[in-house]
């Protein structure tokens, strides 16, 4: 076991374990050769989280045969490993090029089975990455070179700029104008290409944003400088220019830095659907073969603990079937030779071979993401905040200078003059405290929700969340914990707990898991032969000859009836021995932590709750009084849960969705903004607005909260830019602004935009729930994701 | 006067260098993992106590 892994585990990472890994055909899948006959897969490690580990995972990794090195990457939590497709061959001695390239595959195989073993034994379970959009970050680079390249060439013409205005002498100063030339007029170049792309790239639409003053601003202070330059005159503006970009460049890098890390988080979470199927071939023999390969009426092997990969129809098997991924419910399903199974259900306990009856591009998955880009209006409408601001503000700062060349022409006929003013204009109005006002705010709200476990997918998503007025939840999964939990433990006999959790570790099925969870290590138990019957139950037999069963009552009594009536609404289990009763043991799904807490907030803060649920009538009814909220529909199936966001939307509601099914999942891209569990379907992860790690559903309220603060926030800031141009305009306007002015202007009207955002640091305070040892890992995952998503920590 | 003939271009010389060595750990890959190093730098590897 790895130095500090017990007990600590979220329950996402739960989740990892109880999927049991990737297999080693889904690893050879997602490997990518390096040449000599090298490969190398990326894998998620969620347990690394200090020096022990790193040393152990690069030391003992190795050791497997055919792996040739791993290299652990501690902020990401990956470990790549770099293994020897040929290792089998080269050892084996036989030569010629056919053989090897027929057994690569199946030598890398069983290295790669090995290492899924090794990872195992070592106590660290891994997964494969979620997306495919994966590898280095270009946009991500080129901001950074940007901003390193603006930033040397501010620092140095900011110097020398200093001394101009310490009042140096006329040869002396040309001399430090054409330096300052030579040095930003490639700086502009290189860093300010960004900025010059995307408005060239709004002009060419008619369009106006915030890039186009900028870029007009930057261009035109450093022509005129040159100009200015050229002909011994006094004031430049090429700090100006140059330290402009600087700022704006920093605002810019910042945001993207947010998104880029909310998105890997995302990505680092369990991936539900495989990324291929083991097929059965006509002769018997069989291929694991990628998702896309997979053709109508092919045959294909499920094992317990796979998910169904395409849609299909069951040939033979019996087995437990989690159709959460459809439904929503939790509650596993009996499938037999003739069951329907759609692509993404999870088999939980006997072997299937099933055939399918479309391929994965028309699966019920596929279906479902269609439905979901039909439904993309929620959000299509939706204007940031900031590109609302410089609709307005673009053209009025254009008008101004424009304004301020005509009239010094008019006043005093000298062309350079006017220009010279013009410029000053531009220049004290360039949105740089606008540029920074967003998305300053934003990062350090983004860091007190990553602090809580709530992951943001962008600035965006966080102005829309503080509109909201309506909460709609869907039940199982999200108001609820979406597993069955053990509600008669207390009244059960201790040794019949025992050793029907003992069994019950055997067993993938829900009911099973949830008795598991009582299992003390205690070793007074007895071995037992355990063997499931899939769809029925768990026979153990122990060395006394003894036949313990553990199931469904039919099953477990022989089918002699002991007046043992249904459960009403919870799921019941009974353990048997010999055929004679024991035990019964009653499950039920409870309430997520903190769900009737965060109906309460909602309700402090004015808005409105609501329950949609593909559930029965009687237990949505029940929830919804056990929470307080009188509005709840249930029954209501994937397409229902649309057109009920969208009437909300339309009556001109905003309406946030809270989901996690895959049935949920048109409804979150449909909403105004959506929030989803981290334990929610990928599908619904990806279409979420936010995700939230923790068990606990006060997450909602808390992210609501955040968002209204970092609102007001962005609001004051806008307020505090415009009275800064009140101030400073007039002044630029009259012909009083010297380069020196326009700098200390720019820079302080930056600070004082970034001083005010700063305070939201202490507005919200840490809340309790994030603190609590369930969520641990994922509370470091996220706070650890880098040091510049923690600007909000250390307040 | 002449002293700046030669100490703006020491100055901007040291700064290039400075912008030069960022770009270069950059593109080598030295901020990929930041928590990472912190750790590796306390592991001692093979060490092993010296025997008796």
């Amino acid at each position: 076991m790895s130095c500090c892994a017990a007990g600590t585990e979220s329950a996402t990472e739960l989740e990892a374990l109880k999927t049991a890994g990737p297999s080693a055909e889904e690893m050879w899948l997602s490997s990518r050769p390096l040449g000599d006959g090298m490969r190398q897969v990326d894998l998620i490690v969620p347990g690394v989280h200090c020096g022990a580990c790193i040393a152990l995972l690069e030391k003992e990794l190795p050791k497997t045969s055919g792996i040739d090195h791993a290299r652990v990457n501690l902020s990401t939590r990956r470990v790549s490993v770099v293994f020897n497709e040929k290792a089998g061959v080269k050892t084996s001695g036989k030569t010629g090029a056919q053989i090897s390239a027929l057994t690569s595959e199946n030598h890398a195989e069983t290295v790669l089975t090995a290492l899924g073993e090794k990872f195992k034994a070592l106590g660290y379970p891994a997964h494969l990455p979620g997306g495919d959009e994966e590898g280095a970050d270009p946009a991500f680079a080129e901001l950074l070179k940007a901003l390193a390249v603006a930033g040397f060439a501010s620092m140095n013409v900011m110097l020398l700029s200093v001394s101009v205005w310490s009042g140096a002498e006329a040869a002396t100063r040309d001399l430090f104008h054409w330096i300052s030339a030579l040095i930003a007029a490639p700086a502009l170049i290189y860093s300010g290409r960004i900025f010059f792309r995307s408005a060239w790239g709004a002009l060419s639409h008619g369009r106006a944003n915030m890039d186009v003053p900028i870029s007009l601003g930057v261009i035109l202070a450093y022509a005129m400088s040159l100009y200015e330059t050229i002909t011994h005159g006094e004031h430049a503006y090429f700090d100006a220019s140059v330290t402009l970009l600087f700022f704006l460049l920093a605002g810019r890098t910042l945001d993207h830095m947010m998104r880029e890390k909310a998105r890997s988080a995302v990505r680092n979470l369990v991936r539900l659907s495989p990324r291929g199927a083991m097929v059965i071939r006509d002769d018997g023999s069989r291929d694991y073969l990628a998702l896309d390969e997979i053709e109508p009426g092919m045959r294909l092997a499920i094992a317990p603990g796979d998910r169904i990969p395409v849609d299909g129809r069951i040939v033979s098997g019996r087995s437990d079937m989690d159709f959460a991924v459809v439904n929503g419910e939790s509650a596993p399903q009996l499938v037999e030779a003739g069951s329907l199974t759609p692509a993404g259900t999870l088999n939980l306990t006997g072997a299937l071979v099933m055939e399918a009856t479309r391929a994965a591009r028309n699966s019920f998955l596929a279906e479902m993401v269609s439905m979901m880009e039909a439904a993309e209006s929620g959000r299509a409408g939706y204007r940031r905040i900031a590109d609302r601001a410089s609709a307005i503000y673009a053209p009025a700062v254009h008008l101004l200078a424009l304004g301020t060349f005509i009239g010094w022409m008019m006043v005093s006929g000298d062309w350079r003059m006017a220009m010279m003013t013009a410029v000053a204009v531009l220049i004290i109005t360039c949105p740089c405290a606008l540029g920074l006002a967003v998305p300053v705010v934003q990062v350090i709200a983004a860091g007190r929700l990553f602090e809580n476990g709530i992951m943001v997918k962008d600035g965006s998503a966080m102005e829309r969340l503080a509109q909201t007025d309506h909460v709609v939840f869907d039940k199982t999964g999200t108001l609820t914990r979406g597993q069955p939990q053990l509600i008669n433990a207390a009244s059960v006999a201790p040794d019949h707990l025992a050793i029907a959790s003992r069994i019950a570790r055997a067993s993938r099925h829900p009911l099973s898991q949830a008795l598991a969870a009582h299992d003390s290590a205690g070793g007074s138990l007895p071995e037992l032969q355990v063997t499931e019957m899939p769809g029925d139950g768990v026979e153990a037999v122990s060395p006394a000859g003894d036949v313990y069963r553990l199931g469904r009552a039919a099953f477990a009594l022989e089918g002699r009836d002991q007046g043992l009536g249904e459960a009403a609404d919870a799921s019941q289990v009974i353990l048997s021995r010999n055929g004679a009763f024991m035990d019964v043991f009653l499950f039920s799904d409870q309430l997520r932590r903190g769900a009737v807490q965060a109906v309460a907030r909602l309700n402090a803060m004015g808005i409105d709750a609501e329950i949609l649920s593909g559930d029965r009538q009687a237990p949505v009814k029940a929830l919804a009084a056990e929470l307080g909220v009188s509005a709840y529909v249930a029954g209501v199936r994937p397409r229902g849960k649309v057109d009920r966001v969208k009437a909300l939307a339309q009556a001109g509601g905003r309406p946030l969705m809270v989901g996690d099914g895959l049935n949920d999942a048109p409804a979150l891209s449909a909403a105004h903004v959506s929030m989803a569990p981290a334990s929610a379907a990928d599908v619904g992860r990806m279409a979420a607005d936010f995700v939230f790690l923790h068990e606990s559903l006060e997450a909602v309220p808390l992210a609501i909260e955040v968002s209204r603060k970092a609102g007001s926030l962005i609001r004051q800031n806008f307020a505090l830019a415009v009275i800064y141009n009140v101030v400073a305009v007039p002044i630029a306007v009259m012909g009083y602004a010297t380069p020196l002015i326009a700098a200390l202007a720019m820079s302080s009207s930056s600070v004082i935009v970034v001083l005010n955002s700063l305070r939201l640091r202490r507005k919200t305070r840490v809340e309790n729930f994030a603190r609590s040892t369930p969520g641990r890992i994922a509370a470091e995952l996220i706070t650890d994701a880098g040091p510049d998503t923690r600007l909000g920590t250390s307040a | 006067m002449s002293n700046l003939i030669y100490l703006i271009p020491i100055a901007l010389f040291l700064g290039a260098l400075g912008l030069a060595g960022f770009l270069w750990s950059m593109k080598s890959g030295q901020y990929d993992d930041l928590e990472g190093a912190a750790w590796r730098i306390l592991d001692d590897d093979d060490d092993k106590p010296k025997p008796d």
